[in-house]
C-alpha cells in the first residue's frame, strides 16, 4: 500500500490487517502517554481544501500520537483564495519535504491526481473528495461495527475477525455521500450485507449496480431486515443547491420535515431495530433532520466512539504507509 | 532479538523428516529438555537476585518472549507458593519504538498488556529469545518507560549470540552461543511452532 485513494482499492486481508493495527494502536490511547515515537522525523501535512472539524482534528491527533511534525494547510486564508492551483500547491508541499500528505477536496478525483501526478513523492491519503470517497470513514466505520458486533469477552476488538453475516443498513442523502460510496465498498470486501435506503431523488445514478441493495422505504427495511447497524447520513444541503424557495427547502425533497417524517430515526423507529442493533452517524449530525435526539443520544448510539476510533484508524493508516522503507513502484 | 526478521510469517517453515532439507535446518544446539532445564535454573536464578518473587512482573517480548516469559512464570510459581503465575507475565511490544521501522517492509504490531498492577515500582524482567544486536531490548526499555517507571529492569535470554552493537547485557542467559554474522540461530517454540529447539544454520559449515 503506497497511498490510500479509495476504500474500493483495499482487499480483505488488506482491510482486516489496517483494522488489526488500529486495535494495537486504540490500546496504546488507554496509556498514561499516548505518543509512540514511531514517526519520529516524518512530516504530515493536512491539505484541506473544504471545511472540516472532526477529520482534520482527527488526523492531526494521529499525526502528532505517533510523533510525526504536522502542518497544516487551510485553504482559507492561503494562496489558494488568490488563485493557486492544486499542482502549485502540491509543489510548494513536495519542495517542503512531506512525507505523507492528507487531502480532502471538493473535486471528485483531487487526491488520485495529487498521487499519481509526480508532484508529490509522499504517501497521499483520501480524506475525502468531492462526492467520491472517504477511505478512513469507512474503515473507522468498520472497525466501530467489528467491535460492537462481532467482539467478545475474549477478544475485544474483535481482532482477525471480518464483517461477515452483518447487515449494515445505510439511511439518507446518499447522493452526495463519500461515506455512503466508501462504505458500500468496504462493508462489501469485509462480507457484510449493505442496504441503502434513500428518497429516489438521493440515490445517485447507477446505484443499481453497486454491490448494495436499495430502498426507498425506511420503516419496511427496519422491519424486515432487522438490521445489525443503521448509519445515518447527513443531508448534504450545501452540495443541494438553493432549488427550493426559502426556509431550508431544496430541490430533492417537498420539506425537511417531510423528509424526517419518512427518513429521520426517531424513537419509533429506534424501538423497531433489533436488540443488539448500533446506531451510527458521521457527523456532523443535523439534529432533528435526519436523526432525533432520543436517537442521538440513545446508548445504543456510538457517534462519540466512531470519532475516537478513527483517531485511532488514521494512526494505523499513517503507520502502514509511512513506517517502512520507501516504495520506489507508484 | 530475532536473528531474522521479526514477522513471524517471514521465518522459514521447516518440518522435519526431509534430509535433504537437513542441511538448511542446521545444527541443534539446543533440545527441548535442555530448554526446560535452561528455563528451570534462569527462574531459579531470577528468585535468587530479587530475593523472593515480590513485586515481579515478567514481560515478554513478542513473538517467542511471550512464550518463554509464561514458561518462566509457571516454573516460578512452582517453587514459590503464593505466586500466580498468570498474574506475573504481561507482554511488550517493541514495534513502534524500533529505530529501523524505515529499513523494513511494514512490521505487524503486537500486543502490549501489562499485569494488573502495572510496571511502577516493579523488578521487571525482559524475556526474550535470542539476544544480538540489543537494538530490541533498546526499543523495549523506551517502550517500558512509556508506561511506569520499574523499580528494576532485569533481562533473560535463552540465547546470547553475540555480535551487541549497543551497551546492553544479559542478567539471565541461558546459552551463550558463539556465532558468526553469517550464520542463523532460529528458536522454536512448542506454543508456536509446534516443537522445542534452537539450531544454527547458515554461515561456513
Amino acid at each position: 500500500m503506497r497511498h490510500l485513494l479509495s476504500a474500493a482499492d483495499l482487499d480483505r486481508a488488506t482491510a482486516v490487517h489496517l483494522l488489526d493495527t488500529a486495535s494495537q494502536m486504540a490500546a496504546t490511547q488507554a496509556r498514561e502517554i499516548k505518543k509512540l515515537p514511531t514517526l519520529r522525523g516524518r512530516t504530515v501535512v493536512n491539505l484541506f481544501f473544504e471545511d472540516s472539524t472532526r477529520t482534520r482534528i482527527s488526523f492531526e491527533a494521529a499525526a502528532k500520537r505517533l510523533s510525526a511534525d504536522v502542518i497544516n494547510f487551510s485553504a482559507k486564508g492561503s494562496s489558494v483564495s488568490k488563485g493557486e492551483s492544486l499542482k502549485d500547491t502540491a509543489l510548494t508541499l513536495q519542495a517542503m519535504g512531506a512525507d505523507a500528505v492528507v487531502v480532502r477536496h471538493q473535486a471528485s478525483g483531487a487526491p488520485h491526481r495529487l498521487a499519481h501526478s509526480g508532484w508529490v513523492d509522499g504517501a497521499v491519503v483520501n480524506a475525502g473528495d468531492g462526492t467520491h470517497q472517504h477511505p478512513t470513514q469507512a474503515l473507522l466505520d468498520a472497525f466501530t461495527l467489528r467491535r460492537h458486533l462481532r467482539g467478545d469477552a475474549d477478544n475485544p476488538d474483535g481482532v482477525g475477525l471480518d464483517l461477515t453475516g452483518l447487515h449494515v443498513a445505510i439511511v439518507g442523502d446518499v447522493l452526495h455521500s463519500r461515506v455512503a460510496r466508501s462504505n458500500v465498498n468496504l462493508l462489501h470486501t469485509l462480507g457484510a450485507e449493505v442496504t441503502l435506503v434513500a428518497p429516489p431523488t438521493l440515490v445517485p445514478v447507477g446505484a443499481e449496480s453497486w454491490t448494495s441493495r436499495t430502498s426507498y422505504h425506511l420503516d419496511q427495511v427496519l422491519a424486515d431486515q432487522q438490521p445489525d447497524a443503521i448509519m445515518m447520513l447527513r443531508v448534504q444541503r450545501e452540495r443541494m443547491g438553493g432549488d427550493g424557495t426559502g426556509a431550508g427547502r431544496t430541490g430533492f425533497f417537498p420539506s425537511p420535515l417531510e423528509y424526517t417524517r419518512a427518513y429521520g430515526l426517531d424513537a419509533r423507529r429506534l424501538a423497531l431495530l433489533p436488540e443488539h442493533a448500533i446506531v451510527m452517524h458521521p457527523g456532523p449530525m443535523n439534529r432533528g433532520l435526519e436523526i432525533s435526539a432520543d436517537a442521538a443520544d440513545s446508548p445504543r448510539a456510538v457517534i462519540v466512539e466512531q470519532v475516537a476510533n478513527g483517531v485511532a484508524v488514521r494512526m494505523a493508516v499513517l503507520y502502514l504507509l509511512l513506517a517502512k522503507e520507501k516504495e520506489t513502484t507508484p | 532479538m530475532p536473528s531474522g526478521p521479526a514477522v513471524p510469517t517471514d521465518r522459514p517453515t521447516d518440518r522435519p523428516g526431509d534430509a535433504a532439507d537437513d542441511a538448511a535446518r542446521g545444527a541443534e544446539v539446543l533440545t527441548a529438555p535442555e530448554i526446560g532445564r535452561a528455563l528451570t535454573r534462569i527462574a531459579h536464578e531470577v528468585l535468587e537476585r530479587n530475593k523472593g518473587g515480590t513485586g515481579l512482573v515478567l514481560l515478554g517480548i513478542p513473538t517467542r518472549g511471550l512464550p518463554l516469559a509464561r514458561r518462566l512464570a509457571a516454573k516460578i510459581a512452582e517453587v514459590e507458593p503464593g505466586l500466580d503465575a498468570a498474574a506475573l507475565v504481561g507482554s511488550l511490544d517493541v514495534t513502534m519504538y524500533r529505530d529501523d521501522l524505515h529499513r523494513h517492509p511494514t512490521r505487524t504490531i503486537g500486543a502490549t498488556d501489562v499485569p494488573p498492577g502495572g510496571v511502577d515500582d516493579r523488578t521487571v524482567v525482559l524475556v526474550d529469545d535470542v539476544l544480538f544486536s540489543g537494538r530490541t531490548i533498546r526499543a523495549a526499555l523506551d517502550a517500558i518507560n512509556d508506561l511506569g517507571r520499574p523499580r528494576v529492569v532485569q533481562l533473560a535470554v535463552l540465547v546470547d549470540r553475540g555480535h551487541r552493537e549497543l551497551p546492553i547485557r544479559a542478567d539471565y542467559v541461558g546459552k551463550n552461543l558463539p556465532t558468526s554474522l553469517t550464520e542463523q540461530v532460529r528458536v522454536r517454540l512448542a506454543e508456536i511452532d509446534g516443537e522445542d529447539s534452537v539450531r544454527i544454520a547458515g554461515g561456513d559449515r
